[in-house]
Formats: C-alpha cells, sequence, structure tokens
C-alpha cells in the first residue's frame, strides 16, 4: 500500500490513426518482440492500457488507442474527459507513408484540440514512423516538411513550440530506441541527480563512459562520456547498444528456455587491447555500463568500486518519500568508499572520494 | 646411387655410406607405399590443395538457393537481400580467407555437365566436399534424378568426394511436411544408389534454410569433414571441457560463424545458436568501442603492450545462479572459443580457465602454422 503512494504516476497516451504502428512500437519498446513479430499483432480494439514500472517508483500508464475512426470518434465525444485529462505526454504517431496525409493532419488537430482543453501544459512528441520506407535521399527532407506541417497544427491549436518534439522513426533500426529514450528521459523524475552522482562515478573510476540503462526495456535513461570518448564516431552507439542487449537478452532466453522478460545476466565482460567494457547491475531496475582504458588493474578497481556504488544509488529508485534528502546530501556527497589496488596488490580503503 | 657418384665421395662419408649400408638390415622398413587414409574422413583428401585449401562445390538445379548459400555463408550477406541476386551464368569460384583459405565454386544450375567439352578434371578434380542443394518448396524428382547420375559418375571418376545433400528452403514449411519430405528425399536417392550397386555411398543429408542457423551448422559439418587436423582438435576441446567443468566448446570461425571443431559431448542447435548470437554482440560492441584512437589529434596513444591483452576475451555470468555462463576467447584473428560453462563451474577460478585457454591457444598455433599475422 505504502508502495504505490510512493509510486509516481505518469500517464502517457499513444495515438495516430489505424495502422500507423503504434501497437507495433509498444510491443517492441516494453513487451520484448523483435522487429519481424510485429505482423502477427491485429487491430487494437479501444484502448489497451499498460502499466509498465520503470526506475522503479515511476509508474507509466500507457493508453495505446486503437486508431479505427470509431474509436477516435469515441475518445474525442463520451469519453473526452475520461482520456485527456492529466495527461503528461502524448506521443502521436504519423505514418509516413500515408495516402491521406490532410486527413491526418486533420485527425491530430482535433486531437490535440482535446488534450489542450483538458492537460493545456502536457508534452507532445511527434513520431513520424516508418520512415524505412522512404528513400535514402529524400529522408530529411521529407521529415523537415512533416515537421513543419505539424508543428503549424499544433501552434493553431495553442501549444508552445518547445513543448513539442519531432523524431524520425522505424521499427527496423535503432531510431525507434532513440525517439523512445527521449520520451522516458522527459519522464523520468530525477534524471538530474542522477546524472550528477553517475558523473562523480565515473571520475572516481576514470571511465572512458557510463550508460544507464533501463533493465527491462533496454532503454538507456542516461550517459555519461569523458573526454577521451568524445570523438567516437558513432553518435548513434547508445541506440546501437539498446538493441544489441535485447537481442542478446532474446538469444539468452531462448537458450534458457525462460521468458525474456526474466532473463537478465548478473555481469557481461569484454576484454580487448583497445578498450575494456563491462555491464553490471546498478539498482533493481537499471544496469550501468562502464567503458574503461585497456587496463587491467583499473578494470578490476572500477567492478569493484561500482558494486560499493551500488547502494548509494539504491535511494534513487524511490525518490518520493527522500527526495528531498537526497537532493540535500547531493551537495556532500555520501561518502564513496574507494579501493585501489595499490602497486603490491593489496587492496586498501581510503575515506571520501573527495579526499582522493 | 649411381657408382659413379660414390668416387667423388669424401673417404668419411663414404664409410657413413658403408655404415649406412651395412645397418640396413636393422633399419626400420619403410611405411607402405598404399598409405591408410588416417583421417576423420576414412580417405584420404583429394588433389594438389588436399588439407590446405578446402574446396567445396556447390551444385543443383537452377533457382535452388547456391547463390544465396554462398552469399549469406561467406560474403555476410542478410538473407532478405538474397532476393536480389541475378542467376548464376558461368561458374563462380570464390576464396574465402580465414584461418584456412577456403574455396567456394559455384556451378550454374542450367548447364549440363557430363557434356564432353566440359573440363571435367579442372572443374572435380580437385574438390574435397559436393554440396547438392534441392529446393525442398519445389518439384525435386528431377533434381534427384540428376544428383543420382553426378552421383554414380563421381563415384567412378573421383571416389574420395563426400556427397553432402542439402535439403534447402526447409523454413517455409510446416514440421511435418518438412519431415516427410525429407525422409522421401533420403529413400529415393538411397534406393536408386542401392540399384545401381552402391551400397554405401559417401552420402550425408541436411535440412537447411538461410533464414535460420541451419545452414551455418550444415556447413560447419561439411567443413569439419574436410580438416584433416579435425580429431586434433576434438581431443584438445575434450581435454579443456573435462578439465575446466565446460559444458559445451565451439572453436568458431569469426567471419563466417560456422564451427570448425567442437568438443565430443552432444550438439544442440541451440547451444550453437546462442553461441553464434553472442559473437555478434561481442562484434558489434568492439566495433563501436573500438574505434582507432591514435588519429586523434593530440590524443597520445596508448602504449598497447602494456597492459591490455592482445586478442578479446569475453564473459557472461548468470545471475540467478551466479556462475559463468559464457565464455568468449580469441585464439588469432579469425578463431575463436566459445565454451558454455557448467553448473558448478568455479567462477573463482578463473586463473585456471585463463591457463587452460592459454595452452589451449598454444596448441592451435601449433596445428595450424600461421602466416597471417
Amino acid at each position: 500500500m505504502e508502495r504505490s503512494k510512493r509510486q509516481k504516476q505518469r500517464k502517457v497516451l499513444l495515438m495516430g490513426r489505424s495502422g500507423a504502428g503504434k501497437s507495433s512500437m509498444r510491443s517492441i519498446i516494453f513487451s520484448n518482440y523483435v522487429a519481424k513479430d510485429v505482423r502477427r499483432l491485429g487491430a487494437t480494439v479501444d484502448v489497451e492500457h499498460s502499466n509498465i514500472r520503470f526506475m522503479g517508483n515511476l509508474m507509466l500508464n500507457l493508453w495505446d488507442c486503437g486508431g479505427q475512426d470509431s474509436f477516435v470518434e469515441s475518445y474525442l465525444s463520451n469519453q473526452r474527459s475520461h482520456v485527456f485529462t492529466s495527461v503528461a505526454v502524448m506521443i502521436f504517431v504519423f505514418d509516413i507513408s500515408s495516402r491521406e496525409a490532410a486527413a491526418d493532419l486533420l485527425s491530430f488537430a482535433s486531437t490535440i484540440r482535446a488534450l489542450y482543453e483538458f492537460s493545456p501544459g502536457s508534452k507532445i512528441f511527434v513520431l513520424i514512423h516508418k520512415m524505412d520506407l522512404v528513400p535514402a535521399d529524400q529522408k530529411a527532407r521529407v521529415f523537415q516538411q512533416k515537421a513543419i506541417d505539424v508543428r503549424t497544427t499544433c501552434e493553431d491549436e495553442g501549444f508552445q513550440s518547445q513543448q513539442v518534439d519531432f523524431w524520425a522513426t522505424s521499427i527496423w533500426d535503432q531510431s525507434l530506441y532513440k525517439a523512445w529514450t527521449q520520451v522516458i528521459y522527459f519522464l523520468v523524475p530525477n534524471a538530474s541527480a542522477i546524472e550528477d552522482m553517475l558523473r562523480r562515478l565515473a571520475d572516481l573510476l576514470d571511465a572512458r563512459e557510463l550508460i544507464l540503462y533501463e533493465r527491462t526495456t533496454c532503454l538507456v535513461v542516461t550517459h555519461i562520456t569523458r573526454d577521451a570518448e568524445q570523438r567516437n564516431p558513432y553518435n548513434d552507439r547508445f541506440e546501437r547498444i539498446s538493441s544489441i542487449l535485447k537481442t542478446h537478452k532474446h538469444s539468452m532466453a531462448k537458450h534458457t528456455g525462460t521468458m525474456a522478460s526474466e532473463v537478465s545476466f548478473a555481469e557481461l565482460q569484454i576484454k580487448t587491447g583497445d578498450f575494456m567494457f563491462f555491464i553490471t547491475r546498478l539498482t533493481e531496475n537499471t544496469n550501468l555500463a562502464v567503458v574503461m582504458p585497456s587496463d587491467e588493474a583499473s578494470f578490476n578497481a572500477a567492478r569493484v568500486n561500482v558494486q560499493l556504488a551500488r547502494r548509494e544509488f539504491s535511494h534513487l529508485d524511490i525518490v518520493e518519500k527522500r527526495g528531498k534528502d537526497v537532493q540535500r546530501q547531493g551537495k556532500d556527497g555520501p561518502a564513496l568508499e574507494e579501493v585501489r589496488m595499490a602497486d603490491d596488490g593489496e587492496a586498501s580503503s581510503s575515506g571520501r572520494a573527495s579526499d582522493r | 646411387m649411381a657408382s659413379g657418384k660414390l668416387d667423388g665421395f669424401t673417404p668419411a662419408s663414404q664409410l657413413t655410406l658403408m655404415r649406412y649400408l651395412q645397418g640396413l638390415h636393422e633399419a626400420e622398413p619403410p611405411s607402405s607405399p598404399n598409405l591408410q587414409a588416417r583421417y576423420h574422413t576414412g580417405r584420404l583428401p583429394n588433389g594438389r590443395h588436399a588439407g590446405s585449401k578446402p574446396r567445396l562445390m556447390l551444385m543443383g538445379q537452377k533457382r535452388s538457393g547456391k547463390s544465396s548459400i554462398s552469399s549469406v555463408v561467406f560474403h555476410k550477406m542478410p538473407p532478405s537481400e538474397t532476393l536480389y541476386l541475378e542467376t548464376t551464368t558461368a561458374i563462380q569460384s570464390r576464396s574465402l580467407h580465414s584461418f584456412m583459405d577456403f574455396q567456394v565454386a559455384e556451378l550454374p544450375g542450367h548447364l549440363d555437365y557430363f557434356n564432353p567439352e566440359f573440363d571435367q578434371a579442372s572443374i572435380f578434380g580437385d574438390i574435397g566436399a559436393l554440396i547438392w542443394v534441392i529446393d525442398a518448396q519445389d518439384e525435386y524428382l528431377d533434381a534427384i534424378n540428376q544428383l543420382n547420375s553426378t552421383i554414380i559418375y563421381l563415384s567412378t571418376t573421383y571416389p574420395a568426394i563426400n556427397i553432402e545433400i542439402f535439403v534447402h528452403k526447409v523454413d517455409g514449411l510446416s514440421e511435418d511436411y518438412k519431415n516427410d519430405t525429407f525422409r522421401d528425399i533420403i529413400q529415393r536417392v538411397q534406393d536408386e544408389l542401392s540399384d545401381a550397386g552402391y551400397e554405401n555411398p559417401p552420402v550425408s543429408f541436411y535440412q537447411t534454410s538461410i533464414y535460420n542457423h541451419t545452414i551455418f551448422e550444415a556447413i560447419s559439418k561439411v567443413i569439419q569433414k574436410l580438416i584433416p587436423q579435425l580429431p586434433a582438435l576434438e581431443s584438445l576441446l575434450n581435454s579443456l571441457c573435462s578439465s575446466c567443468r565446460i559444458e559445451k566448446a565451439f572453436l568458431f570461425d569469426i567471419p563466417s560463424k560456422i564451427y570448425v571443431a567442437t568438443d565430443t559431448s552432444p550438439t544442440d542447435t541451440s547451444s550453437y545458436e546462442v553461441c553464434s548470437d553472442y559473437i555478434d554482440v561481442i562484434v558489434d560492441l568492439e566495433e563501436i568501442y573500438g574505434w582507432d584512437r591514435s588519429v586523434e589529434n593530440g590524443y597520445p596513444m596508448e602504449e598497447r603492450d602494456e597492459t591490455g591483452n592482445g586478442d578479446s576475451e569475453s564473459l557472461v555470468t548468470m545471475e540467478k545462479k551466479g556462475h559463468n555462463y559464457l565464455y568468449l576467447k580469441e585464439i588469432n584473428r579469425y578463431l575463436a572459443l566459445i565454451c558454455l560453462m557448467g553448473e558448478d563451474s568455479p567462477a573463482e577460478k578463473k586463473v585456471l580457465i585463463d591457463y587452460n585457454v592459454g595452452v589451449f591457444q598454444e596448441a592451435i598455433e601449433k596445428i595450424f602454422p600461421r602466416n597471417d599475422r
């Protein structure tokens, strides 16, 4: 009972016309489908509710609203207040290959009109979907054009331009993960507190990069990149990693005969001549990926340090109650013990991180 | 030795020669000129390239899937793109440089090879294995007839070639239909051959599809029969498994993801799949973070030799059971050892595993003398 009080509920509406790709996206991100499995999905009838626990205390109420005209009519009329009240985020999906662009835009306009009526402060993410169907050389132009049209409509209905974000997506590549990562990042209540702590951890470990991602969805919550790694040519690596890890989970689930949602490894390590990498659990719902330079001693020290850091991060999961405490403590910093591998191989601890 | 030569010898060597000739009756008899087949296949490797350069030949009717197989396995083409491959019109021969040099030759399906115009010695002379691809979704009776006449012809002229039959494109069939078709094809081929007088032809059958792992497994088995060092590799893997309590170990060829050897415990498809997928994870992550840092302006090049390992190593530990699960070690540029660890494999005794794998690595270097580093 107490737990549900501490949980923050965020209502997220997922809307768009029938066949735009909403249920496919939802099942890939949240239900462990792979792209080719979505062919099996039928049209959504009325609204499908999912309650997704994210980062421990964040409960996403995802309303996957059937896009067929009759359902849309119903939301806009007799279910209007029920659907559009207290919305934190509206995700609207446009199928770029649709031949009824004008009708799509009208439907969008009436939907956000209702949204403005009941939740004028909500954030809108517009996903221009099925971009894989657009020839590569036209992608940028097509996307820009659509974004301009949609933005104009939003402004007409009263939304400020900073309330609306646009993303080009496709289920066949990692752009889907990138867009949803932004949605999640917007919804996570204590993102900046997490980032501060991670930044300090990164300095302590002398890591090249730290990536925090959510366990079940493999979505990247946030990342800290230090100087050495800024020049990494792969700017989309976070989405790629999401997709690599998701596939890996599926592969392990298949082999061990368990459900993909239950599979999780304790640690994954990779050591090469260029870099060393490990992923391990940080909190109950998140994993941390650490990229280190190719040095055995600092790699092992890093692994131990992350284990020790776990208890400091554990209260980030349930922030509601102790929220203020954590914020205050953030300045002085709880004592992060550091285990240093001395040259003679013995482990010794030193005091607070700030004494380093 | 002509007697004229003896005159040119110095007295010392003459003495040596005489000593040799005198001792001759005590010497070991020379090994018999009929070399017993000492390799895994039970027969000698063929041709001048035997043992160092396995040669495969893909044959079958047109549109049976030969070029697709060659592209997907050896040239990393995604299976969906094979729709765009054009019909092969001439004999295609491709070399694959890996831990061993492979040559894969593809014969277009619409030509008749028994026509005296074709130089059969150059086509069939060197190959170790002939892969005949049958499209299981199509009418296969004609294919079987052609296959049988080829087998009969080859068994007289080139008897040492392994015949491997791929019952291909089985992904689109239901389980029952797939098995029925498979049994039917096996039955027909074996009946025909025994009618023609061949009781135990060197024929093997595989069910394959480019849309899943079955094609890689089938090609792995075909190639294993052509590697003369296979028994040595298998026994090395067996001793590694027993000393480190490994459930299953594979020696994979990284670029093509076929496995060169495995230990002798029973192999099932899911073990192969999880290892093959794991290679993908490692290769992808290595690509992302292994970018070339030396070209950065002002960024000091790290001294690699001091600290890091030259070859990659990776480990996955399962949470619930708390033991090691998957272990990967790159043996050289092309080969990787992947182990599925056993239930009670001690996670703390990594040192033991490291040492044993090091020994294994040295042994591999002796087995495959390398010229690629």
